[in-house]
Formats: structure tokens, C-alpha cells, sequence
């Protein structure tokens, strides 16, 4: 052992020098987290313009362009980047400016977290015509069925989404319904195994739905306009 | 500083000690929360790795920087505090590079403020060594942490849905165990990786017993 | 989203999501002081504590960075937090309990590593909860801490008088059981029933 080391009376530490180095530990840490943060800010803001044109682009094949509005009771505006998420539509227009649909996106809880989806919506058949899971958690084997299961898949070919008389709210709630017992157009067959999960994705389309259709049918020729 | 400054010299010793004989893993069982979380895929557990070993370099480099200057009372919420801006650097930055890979991640990219590891490294070495050394030293930790986070990865993926790197590497007839991506399997393959360690230390001193006992009596 | 009922939160918390079996937070206290009944119990006691004042402090902090647009210093300032909460816990308990604060050693300080406490707060402010979910949240993850704590404890206490193979002791044992326990806790999948 060093024997020559002299005893250290442990002394403390002067104020100045603490708050000092506090100091520039703080200047250092907000120095560079705000330079992350700016720099990084316009490459994730693209990811997920990108992430969105994809999954638009999953539901609605036929689509050679889209924009993004958002509706509001009096009308149809173009979305801007604060605009409240749940209120924006993406509308496909084909090479000659017509419409060929309109996609939205729809969440619900799930067993392990929300369950988000993006459907397609066709005026012209005024049923829902594709849907795309984009972001979910579930059970691997167990939820996540919902993906590849041909079955499940074919409840969304034309899943009735007509609107009431008044024209305030659909006619008929889409609803999942116990596999096997699928009766109407407006309910989901489950997956049996995968209730839970299939059940999210009903409810996450009909809240979804029951908003944004009946003001896509009200404002349809503004949006039809936006083509051109 | 009323520390002793025992500052060692660089050997190899300091790069490859964090990869085996020190695994933060497998020998200190520290940093258990990402390991057991973000394996159920081999690409998820090579980014978590490699996130690790950035925030674990950087920040213990700059504590190595900062260690005279940094008063002995508020060290630790000193280092936390590095630790934690520079996981919010590591955040946005895989934000900018991969939605994909940073929604599978989740919240467990913030929780790397809270990887043992890395707090653990910053008081045992970062504070008493250079900057050099600690920067070896770190590399090496932080490569032993993705190597661990591999073992688990790939084993939790090929069986647990045949695919390595989202690759098909087991043919279509194999019924993929699905246990292996639930929780209770990171748990069980984390539990096999231990006792194979455990068993193959126990070897190891078993035999250099026996080596013992022969050149006692052989002599 | 953030409609889910109160019961709902603490029940999903306690077993469904069981912030140690199911979602991995909490690895090292309970794999370190899950050896005792009554260390686990307090250790879980002071952690739940723990999680509650950082959620309370975590709802306010974040409501303040957003007003002000700072949401980019989140991490840092939740952090802190936590660890200054984990002080004030340790002084009361010093004064309050020295018993208690002998019997915890360690491991109090450790609280503010814990991977739980942070992730109640990073939790909470994604799922956007309300100052009332937040607090039944974190109670109710704490309690789910606890539990697996206790369990593990229980298990643990009988095993270290059975005939285990001397490999098998040590950590590689505690997973094997915090793995069978997490397949059992995957029973409580129907309780929820996704609610809203």
C-alpha cells in the first residue's frame, strides 16, 4: 500500500465552484439536446409525412395523388400541420383529378395498447373498402392475426357505411361481432382467438366513422374540387 | 478529491474487459429491463445495443472530461443529468432515422437514462480514469451490452417467428414458438443464457480444483 | 385517448400489463431484493410511494413544459424529479422510521434507477392521462410491483430450502420463476375486455 499518501481531511466543497460547474454541465446538456432537436426536427417531420402517404397509399391503390384536409362542420380546409389529427382526411385522386377515395384513420384500445388503423372510404358505394393496421402491440400469434388473416380481411371488401336519414350519423353502428355470426354488411366477423384485438379495430372504426362520414358526404363536392 | 486516483494504464485488458469477464449482462446482471424487453427481434436488440453504446460513450467521456471539476456532493445528479441529454439526443436521433425502428423501440429508448450500466460505469470508472481509457473502456462495455442483447435477439427470433433480421431463415413448416416473443420467453431465454454461464463457470472451477489437487499430490 | 375508466387503469396496471411481468420495468430490484418477504414488501411500499409523488410531479412538470413549448427538455427534467423525490423519500423515512431505513440499506437510493418510477411518468404523458388517471396509474403499477415482488419473495423463501442444483441458484433461478410467473399473469388477458 502507498504509505507515503498523507491522511485527507475530507474537505467540502466550496459553493462557488459547485454552482459553476452546474453551471456549464447545464449549458452543455441544453446546448446539445436543443441542437439535436432542431437539427433533427425537418428529417422526422418527412419519416412521417412518408410513413402517412404509405399507408394512404395502402388503402387506396388507385391513388396517383392525395391531400390532406380537415374537416370541421362548416366546411373543408387544407391540413396544416396543428390541425387535430382525428379530424383529417386524406383524400386519393386518380391521374385525371377524380376522386377514387377517401382514407382516415381510426384508433381503440386493444389488449396491450390502442390499435391504429387507416380505412378507405368510397363515396360512390358509401361502404368502407380497405383497411390497413398501422401501428399496434398485441399479443404476437394471438393479436397479431388480424394482419394476415384472409377471413378477417374480407370483412373490409365492402363494410356497409351508409348514413342515416338525417344524414348526422351512420345508419347502422360497425360493430365485431362473435366469429361465425356475421349477419349484415355493417358488422365485423372476429377472429376467434383474437377477440379482443378485432373488437379494437371495430371500435376504433365506428367512433373513426361515425365522425368523419357523415361531414365527407356533406362537404363530398369540395373535396371532389380539391383535384384540380 | 478525496479519492484515491488509482489511474490505470491502457491495456487491451480495458477494451475486452467489458465484452466477457465484466458482461454487464451476464456477470454484473445490470441493464436488465432493455434486455428483457426489446429482444424479440435480432434488428431490435442490435439498435437498442448500439443506442446503449452511444449514450454510454459520450456521456462517460464527458464525466471523464468533467471529473476534477465536478464537486463530490451532486456527482450523481451531475451524471444523470448528462446521461439523460444525451438520451434525449439518441431519441431524436433515431426518430429522424427510422419511424419503424423507434416505434418498436418505444418508451424503452428514454429508459436508458435509467440503465444501470450506464450510471454504473460513470462512478466506478468514468470518474477516476482519463479520457481515453474511459472512452476504451465504455466502447467495450457497450459492445459486450449488444452482444448479450444479440444472444437473446436472435434466439427469441428465429424461434420465435423463424426470421433473423426479418430474413426467413427456417422453412415455412416450422410452427414458430411463439412463447419465445412473449414476455415469459425473454425471460426463459435470458434464464437458459445465465445457467449455461453459470454452468460453464462452475467447469471452470471445478477443473482448476482438480488441476490443483493433481500437482499437490502428483508433486 | 385517454377515456379509460379509473378501475379500468388500476386493474391493467395490477395484473394485466403488470409493470414487471408484462411490460419489463422494475428488472433489477426485483431480481435483486426479491429474496425476503418483508425486505420485498417494503421495497415495494417505498417504491409505490416513490411512483405516486414522481407521477403527481411528472403531470404537473409536463403540463408546464408544454405551455412553454419545451417539450424537448421532458426526459431531463422527469428525471430530476424523480431523483429528488427519491431524497425526500429517504429523509422522511430517515426520520420517520430508521428501522425502516436500516432494513432498505441500499436499495432506497436505487429506487431513482429504477426503470419503473421512469416509466410511470414517460407512460402517463403518452397516453395523455388526466391528473386522476395518472395517480391510480402509478398506484396501481406500484401495487402490481409489489405483487411480483411478493410473489417472487414467496417462491424464492420456499426454494431456498429445496434441493436446487448449485448451478441453477442465482439469478438463471429467478428468471425461470419470473418466467413461469409472467406465463400465469398472461391469464388475466380476458379481465380487461379493451375497454371504452
Amino acid at each position: 500500500m502507498n504509505t507515503e499518501l498523507p491522511v485527507q481531511v475530507p474537505v467540502e466543497s466550496p459553493t462557488v465552484p459547485m454552482i459553476r460547474t452546474l453551471g456549464l454541465i447545464s449549458l452543455i446538456c441544453g446546448f446539445s439536446v436543443t441542437l439535436a432537436y432542431q437539427w433533427t426536427k425537418p428529417h422526422v417531420d418527412e419519416n412521417q409525412r412518408v410513413t402517412t402517404e404509405r399507408a394512404v397509399l395502402a388503402v387506396l391503390p388507385e391513388a396517383a395523388t392525395q391531400k390532406a384536409f380537415v374537416l370541421r362542420v362548416d366546411g373543408v380546409a387544407p391540413a396544416a400541420a396543428d390541425s387535430p389529427p382525428e379530424d383529417v382526411v386524406y383524400v386519393g385522386y386518380d391521374a385525371d383529378g377524380r376522386i377514387v377515395g377517401i382514407a382516415a384513420r381510426g384508433a381503440s384500445r386493444g389488449y396491450a395498447d390502442l390499435v391504429h388503423v387507416m380505412f378507405a372510404y368510397d363515396p360512390a358505394c358509401q361502404c368502407i373498402n380497405a383497411l390497413k393496421v398501422t401501428k399496434m402491440n398485441e399479443t404476437p400469434g394471438l393479436g397479431d392475426t388480424v394482419l394476415k388473416d384472409p377471413d378477417f380481411k374480407r370483412n373490409f371488401e365492402a363494410l356497409d357505411a351508409r348514413v342515416n336519414a338525417e344524414g348526422t350519423a351512420l345508419a347502422n353502428r360497425i360493430v365485431t361481432v362473435k366469429h361465425g355470426t356475421k349477419r349484415e354488411a355493417w358488422q365485423i366477423d372476429a377472429i376467434s382467438g383474437s377477440t379482443v384485438t378485432s373488437k379494437a379495430i371495430g371500435r376504433g372504426l365506428d367512433r373513426s366513422a361515425q365522425r368523419l362520414v357523415p361531414l365527407i358526404l356533406r362537404h363530398l363536392a369540395e373535396l371532389e374540387s380539391g383535384g384540380r | 478529491m478525496s479519492l484515491l486516483n488509482k489511474e490505470e494504464p491502457l491495456t487491451l485488458d480495458t477494451f475486452v474487459r467489458g465484452i466477457w469477464r465484466e458482461n454487464p449482462v451476464f456477470v454484473t446482471v445490470l441493464g436488465m429491463c432493455p434486455t428483457l424487453a426489446v429482444t424479440n427481434s435480432a434488428t431490435n436488440a442490435i439498435s437498442m445495443g448500439l443506442a446503449t453504446l452511444f449514450v454510454l460513450l459520450c456521456s462517460n467521456v464527458l464525466v471523464s472530461m468533467l471529473r476534477k471539476v465536478i464537486p463530490k456532493e451532486v456527482r450523481i445528479a451531475s451524471y444523470i443529468v448528462l446521461i439523460a441529454s444525451f438520451v434525449t439526443v439518441v431519441d431524436y436521433a433515431i426518430q429522424a432515422i427510422s419511424l419503424e425502428v423507434y416505434e418498436a423501440l418505444g418508451a424503452f429508448i428514454q429508459l436508458i437514462v435509467v440503465n444501470c450500466i450506464i450510471l454504473g460505469r460513470a462512478e466506478a470508472y468514468a470518474s477516476r480514469q482519463t479520457v481515453v481509457n474511459t472512452a476504451v473502456n465504455s466502447i467495450g462495455t457497450g459492445i459486450g451490452f449488444t452482444l448479450a442483447l444479440l444472444c437473446l435477439g436472435v434466439v427469441r427470433e428465429v424461434l420465435g417467428a423463424g426470421t433473423l433480421f426479418g430474413v426467413r431463415i427456417l422453412p415455412e413448416q416450422f410452427q414458430p414458438w411463439v412463447l419465445m416473443l412473449l414476455p415469459a420467453g425473454g425471460f426463459f431465454v435470458l434464464a437458459g443464457w445465465m445457467l449455461l454461464i453459470d454452468w460453464m463457470n462452475h467447469r471452470k472451477e471445478r477443473k482448476a480444483l482438480e488441476q490443483e489437487g493433481a500437482t499437490v499430490h502428483g508433486q | 385517448m385517454a377515456n379509460e375508466s379509473l378501475g379500468f387503469i388500476f386493474l391493467n396496471a395490477l395484473v394485466i400489463n403488470n409493470f414487471v411481468l408484462a411490460m419489463f420495468l422494475g428488472i433489477c430490484p426485483f431480481l435483486g431484493v426479491s429474496g425476503k418477504k418483508d425486505t420485498a414488501l417494503n421495497m415495494g411500499i417505498a417504491t409505490t410511494f416513490v411512483m405516486f409523488v414522481s407521477s403527481m410531479c411528472a403531470y404537473a412538470l409536463n403540463w408546464v413544459l408544454v405551455a412553454l413549448g419545451i417539450e424537448f427538455l421532458r426526459l431531463i427534467s422527469y428525471i430530476v424529479v424523480i431523483a429528488s423525490a427519491v431524497q425526500l423519500v429517504e429523509m422522511f423515512i430517515k426520520k420517520t422510521s430508521p428501522a425502516l431505513f436500516r432494513a432498505l440499506g441500499i436499495y432506497l437510493p436505487l429506487i431513482t434507477t429504477n426503470c419503473a418510477v421512469l416509466g410511470i411518468a414517460v407512460f402517463q404523458t403518452a397516453k395523455n392521462y388526466d391528473l386522476a388517471q395518472s395517480a391510480v396509474y402509478s398506484i396501481g403499477a406500484g401495487a402490481g410491483f409489489t405483487l411480483a415482488l411478493l410473489l417472487m419473495a414467496g417462491l424464492r423463501e420456499k426454494l431456498d430450502l429445496a434441493d436446487v442444483p448449485s448451478v441453477a441458484r442465482g439469478a438463471g433461478m429467478t428468471l425461470m420463476l419470473a418466467g413461469l410467473l409472467s406465463l400465469a399473469f398472461m391469464g388475466f388477458a380476458g379481465l380487461g375486455g379493451g375497454g371504452d
